[in-house]
Formats: C-alpha cells, structure tokens, sequence
C-alpha cells in the first residue's frame, strides 16, 4: 500500500428506494491526510451515500476501494473491519453507561468485561495524548456536555481502529466555540494521517475546515473541486442550480408599541425539571426578536408555552392583554383567537399530519373558522379552493392541495405551514427553526416572507439555533442559556464571537 | 408519491387476502377428509341462496356494522376499543329499560327512543375507560377488556336479582310488549311486492346501521370534529399544537363508539329475541374489531366486511348443521379470514406494492 492510492474511493454507486433514485452514479476520490467536505441540500442523498458506505444501505451498482483494495461492506461490522468509523448526527451513547463502557459496546474481548475495560482505559489514555481528545473516562454520558458526547463518539470510532472518519452535520448541536473546538480535534486527526469525510449545509464550516469538497444535487454529484479553488456562493450556486442570496435583503426595523410582553415567565416539565427559570422579554411590532442558543436550553419550551401547548407560571400580555398560561383558555386554539400565529420548530410532528393531504394541513389549527364551515360541516370545497390560492402565492410545488404533507420537500412543507400562518394576519408570529431541513432555494423566500410580515409591522419571535440565521434576520437578539436569558444585543452591535459566549452561559 | 394506485388498495388487497384465507381453509378442511368444494357450494347456497339465508346474514352483518364502525371511529382517534362486547351488553339493558318500562303507542317511536337508550348505556359504559385513559393514563385496551368483564356480570345481576320476572327460572327480562315489535325485512319488502323470508331475523334495524354508516362518514370526513379526531389519532403532538385536546377527543371519540356499539341491541334485543337475555351479544363486540380492520375504519369498507362476515357466520352455522364438518372448524375458518385480512395485511401489501413498482419503472424507462 502507498500513498498514491486514495483512502477512499467510490465508483459509480447508484441506489433508489422506490421511485426516488437517492444516489446517481456517484463517484469520490479522497487521498489519505485530508478533510473532504460533502455539501448538498436535505434529500440530496449524502446520507444515503454514507449509510451505503457504513453498510446500513446495499447499493444496487457501484465498487467501494478502501485503500486501493476493492471492498464489500454489507454491514456496519464490515465498515469498521475495512476501518470506517461514523459520527451520527444523533449520538449513539447509552446515556446512562460511563464513557469507557460506552467506548468498549459492541467491542469487548471475551466473556468478561474487565479486562476490556482495563484495555479500553489504557488506549483512551492514549488517544487522549495522541489527539487531545480529552476526556473523563469514568463521566456518565448523562452528565458530560453535548461538545464531550461528540468526542465519545469520536473515540469511539478511533478506538476500533477507524483511518477513516465520517462526520453527519457535526455541528448541529454545538456551541461556536465547541465547534471550533471540533474543527481543531479534525485538524490534528489529519496531520496523523486520518482521513475525514465531513458531511454538512453550513458553507462556512466547508470553507474553514475542508482541504476538498463534493456538492451533491438531487441524488448527483455535480462537482468536486479543492476548496481553496471556490467560494460560497459558487458552492450554493452548485447546491441549488441557480444563483441565491446568501444574506437577507432588508430595511432597518422600526419598533412600534410593545406586542408581546413577557415577565417572569417559568415552565416546569412533567420530570419536574424546570426548564424556563424566569424569563422577561419583549418584542415590539415590526421588529423580529431572535432568541439565540444551542438547542435544548429553553427555547422549545418557551415556544410551547406561548403557542399553548405547555403550561407555566408568570405573567405573559398580549397588546396589554394578560393572556392565560394555564387552564382551558390556554391551548392552541385561544392562542390564534388572541391573535398569535406559530410555526413550529418541527413541522413533520406538530406543525402538519403527514399523511394528511395539503388542504386539510391548511385547516388545521384553523378549522373552527367560519371560512371553512358551514354549519356544523367542514366546508372542504372552500378550504380547497384556499389551499390552492395559498400554494399559488407561496410557490408550493407540486401546487396540487389533494397530495399528502409527506410527499412534500421539506421546503415546500415549509412553506404551507408558513402560509397557513402567516396569511392569518397575527399579531404575533412565532417562529421555530424555520429553515431547518429546508433546502437553500426555499429558505430565500421564507425569509424573505418573515421580513414582509415584519414590515406589516407584525411581532415576530424568531427562534433558531442557526447563529448566522438569527444574525441576518432578526433586529435583536437574546441568547438563551439553561432556561434565562443571558443577554440581549442589537444584531448590527454584535457578532458571532459575543454571541457564541453567552450560548455558553459565559458573561451576562 | 403513494405506491399503489387506489383501487389496488382498497379491493386487490383485501381480495387476495380472502383467496389466501380461503385457500388455507379448503386445505383445512381437506385434512379432515371433507370435501372443500361440497362446503363452499353449502356456505354459499346456505347464507346467500335464499331469501331465508340472506335474512340470516344481514342480520348478523347488521350486528357487525353497529360493531365495527365503533372501532372504526375509536381507531380514528389511535384508540384500541375492545370493549364493543361489554358496550353493546348494556346497550341492551338500555334498550330492554327502555321497551319495558315507558308504554310505547307505536313503534316508530320506540326504535327511535330504543336507540337513544342503547347509544346511551353504550356511551356511558366506555366513558369510564375513556376517563381513566385521558386523565389517568389508563391504558383503555387493557381497562376495555375489563369492562367486559364487568358489563357481563352486571348483566348477569340485573337479569337475575332485578329484571327477571317473578317465577320464572330463565335468567331473562319478560317479552317486550306487542307495540314495540320491529318490521322484519318480510314485513318491509312485501309491500315492494318482494317476497322475503317470513322466518329471518334481519329487521328494520339494517336501515338504520346503514343510516349510521353514512352519518359516520360524515363525522369523520365532513366535520371539523372528525378533523380533529383524525388529527388526534394520527399525531398528538401536532393535535396539541393545534389546540385539540387530548382530553376532550379521547373521552368524545369514545362515547361515539361505546354509543355505535350499544345501538347493536336493537337488532339482536329488540329487532330479534324481542326481550334481554344473557349474552345476547354472542361475541359480536369482538367481530367488530376485524370488520374494522378488514374494512380500513372506513363505514364503506365497515358495510361490506359486516356483510362478508355476516355471511361466514351464517354459512358455517349451515356446515355445522348440514356437515360431519365440527363447529370449531367454522371458528377456524373465521379466525383464518381475520388473520388474513387484518393481522397479515402486510404480507400481502409488500409484494403487491413491489410488484406496482417493478410496473410503473418498467414503465417510465
């Protein structure tokens, strides 16, 4: 084996589920020592390319190498012999298992565990002083940050021998600076000769850390090139298949009177944890509030509780209006009488049924509304005749309200959640993760819509974990952290860094 | 995009589970060295060759619509009622309350107050499992099993302490009175110039399962309520977002159906026996579960699979009568179409589905 084979190379992999062709004759080089960035679009088909890889998938045509050597992988098993190793996006750590027997699952020797253990220890010592990977071996998984998770993991695969590392959106649920931490562990990786596959939609991540990048469209792999050699807006161009706006087009804000006045708002969960410790906020007509942070430090409660499907404690009014926070006049329903609108931060589970067809996905929530009934039966014809109206004026394709919420891209689900939304006219707008899953296309127009109804001189509360996303949309920020607000900023007096330190509860 | 056309799931599907089943019975029944062919020919002749026999199957399809749309529209809202059995038990109480104590003149009125008064008692007795499953968390398949239970031996107590009448040995209320007999299908259909079996048990009562039918349709396609039974049903996380609440769609989802189940009692209490008798219900509630599933919890599907198991229960009371072939093996038989066309849907479902595919590629390349 020399050095002038490529790590890793894939040749013409083809894969369809059904009609859907996910993977198009794909083919990669990526030499040994590298960090290879794979970017594309939700439902590109970089995950079904990496499953193929990680033997989840069998692909209908293609030959893996690894090394030169030409491999079958039909299972993970086989992945990590050839020495693959894989990052999910989601952790795969039994929570309540310390790191070490986390790191030896799946891969003792023999019957009993000690030994195994001892092994594992000594070899995570190691990798700890190899890589500056480090970590306390004897933590619970439960107790360490999201950032150490992901560094069990890494081990994880470092430990069963992994030359090759794939990492699937690695920096979803990270702080900045525990990103930028991630990206220095990668760093050193590839100076020890690691090969890194390095799968995400964030342009910047690609730009800063990749030595060469694939962009993949609708199951095709449409350009490979080294990184040094292009620039985000030719990678979205690659992306998308036209030219797109990477920043928001907008006029500065022009507050008006206080919509949406909260004061020591708490929300405890059924685990009696309590998840908001006391929240005050405001946010003023024509202005979008941002609330910054990584995810599962509040921001999802806050949005239950004022979209009324979370009980709490505090005083929250509308237009100077206390509205209910517990009780029967507290659910979702009330909440659009009182002239609050949510888009939820996850559509496919609260914001649409999925088998559900687009019509009845556009009543719903709204189908009390005198417009779509007649006496004590739906008036389908009319809720029709809206949604079709509503996927002209919103660009949803196909623009056909009899097909089912799943048969949709995640963007145009976007977009008939947010039509159905917005187009009520609200005097609050709540808005969760808009553009997650959303392919780059869409987003342009989604935001684009979240700033007209800002002009309207609507309240928007914008919640997203994506810093950039909140930077460029919203007119101020405050960043949460374990259920407080750590901070609020104007979003031209700020940036990434400041922010990114209140995310970590540092400052205030 | 769905991978089958339409009609391919709605009729191919359940046909070719049927076949399935039917063949497993004829080899069944071969087994036991009886001819297969003989059976069908007698089942069919028996359930469907006579106005007698059809009188036969709708009654008992009429019982299995009243059931089987009660777990249609409880499958609607993702909850498991199996408690039909139980439900439609004290429908009959109702319904033998009802036509015993208020002297009815004609009986147009006393269906339609029978009816109130079996919805009633059905309603009421799921409403207890329904408040232990919405505000207790109760799982309602276990509590509904239960409550079978308990229906039969308040049946059971109210016959024999409360309702029997003095000096008689049979646990069983007293004949109701003349007024509140219904018009067989004999005595609707004359009129029509149709001769119909004088004998048949089938009554006005199939009308107004029909009615029930239609009206659930309506509920579940046509109405903001249904909307939100659907939506509770299939997300309830997104149902809460909408502010449907769980509490109020449990507790009206089941009260629909305890009240679909209990109406049963006014064909097989009122319609049939003409008085309330210990297990009047003859494991009806049960049928229901797989008439829904067989008929997708759609009230169209509900009808004909009402009517496929009306017919297998009719025709095989005609094997067992006619045939050396035992009584259980018509259980079997029943238990074969259930498990085919409800619990093994998907084995056929997959290969039908792969075999559209293999169709419609073939067909775009």
């Amino acid at each position: 084996m020399t050095a002038t084979h490529p790590a890793i190379e894939l040749k013409g992999i083809s894969k369809a589920f059904g009609p859907v062709q996910a993977n198009k004759d794909i083919s990669i080089r990526v030499m040994p020592g590298t960090i290879h960035g794979i970017i594309g679009e939700n439902g590109a088909g970089k995950s079904t390319l990496m499953s193929i890889l990680y033997g989840f998938y069998k692909a209908d045509a293609g030959e893996v190498f690894i090394a030169g050597q030409k491999t079958d992988i039909p299972d993970s098993q086989a992945a990590i012999a050839a020495g693959i190793g894989m990052v999910f996006q989601h952790f795969k750590l039994v929570e309540n298992f310390t790191v070490l027997e986390n790191i030896i699952l799946g891969a003792e020797d023999g019957g009993f565990l000690k030994p195994s253990l001892a092994k594992a220890r000594k070899s995570l010592v190691d990798l700890a002083a190899e890589y500056e990977l480090n970590v306390d071996p004897d933590a619970r998984i439960e107790e360490i940050g999201v950032g150490m998770q992901q560094r069990v993991e890494i081990l994880k695969a470092l430990y069963r021998q992994a030359d090759i590392l794939i990492l699937d959106e690695p920096t979803g649920v990270l702080t900045p600076a525990e990103a930028d931490q991630l990206f220095r562990i990668l760093g050193r990786l590839r100076e020890e000769g690691k090969t890194i596959i390095l799968i995400t939609h964030k342009l910047r991540e690609i730009m800063d850390t990749t030595d060469t990048v694939s962009v993949m469209r609708r199951g095709e792999m449409t350009a490979t090139v080294k990184t040094s050699e292009t620039s985000p807006e030719q990678l979205a161009e690659l992306m998308v298949g036209r030219k797109v706006l990477l920043r928001v087009d907008k006029t500065p804000a022009a507050p008006g009177p206080v919509v949406l006045d909260i004061q020591n708002l708490r929300v405890v969960d059924e685990q009696k944890v309590e998840r908001l410790r006391g929240i005050d906020l405001q946010v003023r007509a024509g202005e979008i509030l941002g609330i910054a942070g990584v995810a599962g430090n509040g921001q999802s409660e806050l949005l239950e509780v004022l979209g009324g499907y979370a009980d709490g404690t505090g005083t929250v009014t509308l237009n100077g209006q206390p509205i209910d926070l517990t009780g029967k006049y507290s659910d979702g329903r009330s909440r659009r009488t009182n002239g609050i609108a949510h888009v939820p931060e996850d559509r496919q589970r609260e914001g649409l049924i999925m088998d559900f067809a687009a019509w009845e996905n556009t009543a719903f929530g709204y189908h009390h509304d005198p417009a779509y009934t007649s006496g004590l039966l739906s008036n389908n014809a009319a809720i029709k005749a809206e949604t079709q109206a509503k996927m002209n004026r919103f660009d949803v394709r196909p623009p056909n309200p009899q097909l089912a919420a799943k048969n949709f891209s995640g963007g145009n689900q976007q977009k008939i959640v947010l039509a159905r939304e917005i187009e009520r006219n609200p005097d609050l707008l709540l808005v969760g993760q808009p553009t997650r899953g959303v392919d780059i296309g869409a987003i342009e127009f989604i935001h684009q819509q979240i700033v007209a109804l800002r002009d309207q001189g609507k309240a928007i509360l914008l919640v997203s974990v994506e810093l950039e996303e909140i930077l460029s949309l919203a007119d101020r920020v405050a960043v949460m952290f374990d259920g407080q607000i750590m901070g609020e900023r104007l979003s031209q007096d700020t940036d990434e860094k400041e922010l990114g330190l209140l995310m970590a509860g540092v400052g205030a | 995009m769905d991978v089958m056309p339409k009609w391919a799931e709605v009729v191919l599907v359940p046909l070719i589970s049927l076949l399935l089943a039917a063949i497993l019975s004829a080899l069944v029944i071969l087994a036991i060295g009886e001819d297969p062919i003989a059976a069908v020919n007698l089942m069919v002749t028996g359930a469907l060759g006579s106005t007698y026999g059809w009188g036969y199957t709708l009654y008992y399809a009429t019982n299995f619509m009243f059931t089987g749309l009660a777990v249609a529209v409880a499958f609607h809202a993702g909850l498991f009622n199996i408690g039909g059995e139980g439900q439609a038990m004290l429908g009959g109480l109702g319904v033998a309350l009802v036509c015993l104590f208020i002297p009815w003149p004609h009986w147009t009125i006393a269906v339609l107050a029978a009816t109130v008064g079996a919805a009633v008692f059905g309603a009421l007795w799921a409403a207890i499992p329904a408040y232990l499953q919405a505000r207790r968390g109760s799982h309602i398949v276990i509590t509904t099993i239960m409550f079978n239970f308990i229906a039969a031996a308040v049946l059971n107590y109210m016959l024999v302490n409360i309702l029997r009448p003095a000096g008689s040995m049979d646990p069983a209320t007293e004949r109701f009175p003349e007024a509140v007999h219904l018009p067989s299908l004999h005595d609707l259909l004359t009129p029509f110039g149709i001769a119909f079996s004088k004998a048949a048990p089938a009554n006005v009562s199939l009308v107004i399962a029909v009615i029930a039918c239609v009206l659930v349709w309506v509920l579940i396609w046509r109405t903001p309520l249904g909307l939100e039974i659907r939506s509770y049903g299939k997300s309830h996380r997104a149902a809460s977002y909408a502010g449907i609440g769980a509490v109020r769609i449990t507790m009206i989802a089941m009260l629909i159906s305890g009240g679909l189940a209990g109406m049963m009692a006014i064909n097989n209490v009122m319609g049939e026996a003409e008085r309330l008798v210990l297990n009047a219900v003859e494991g009806a509630g049960f049928i229901g579960i797989a008439v829904a599933l067989m008929g997708r919890s759609h009230p169209f599907g509900v009808f004909l699979a009402a009517i496929l198991f009306g017919f297998l229960y009719q025709g095989g009371a005609e094997l067992a009568l006619w045939t050396s072939i035992p009584r259980e093996l018509i259980v079997v038989i029943q238990a074969l179409v259930i498990l085919f066309t409800g619990a093994l849907d998907n084995m056929v479902r997959m290969p039908l589905e792969r075999i559209f595919l293999a169709i419609r590629r073939g067909g775009t390349t």
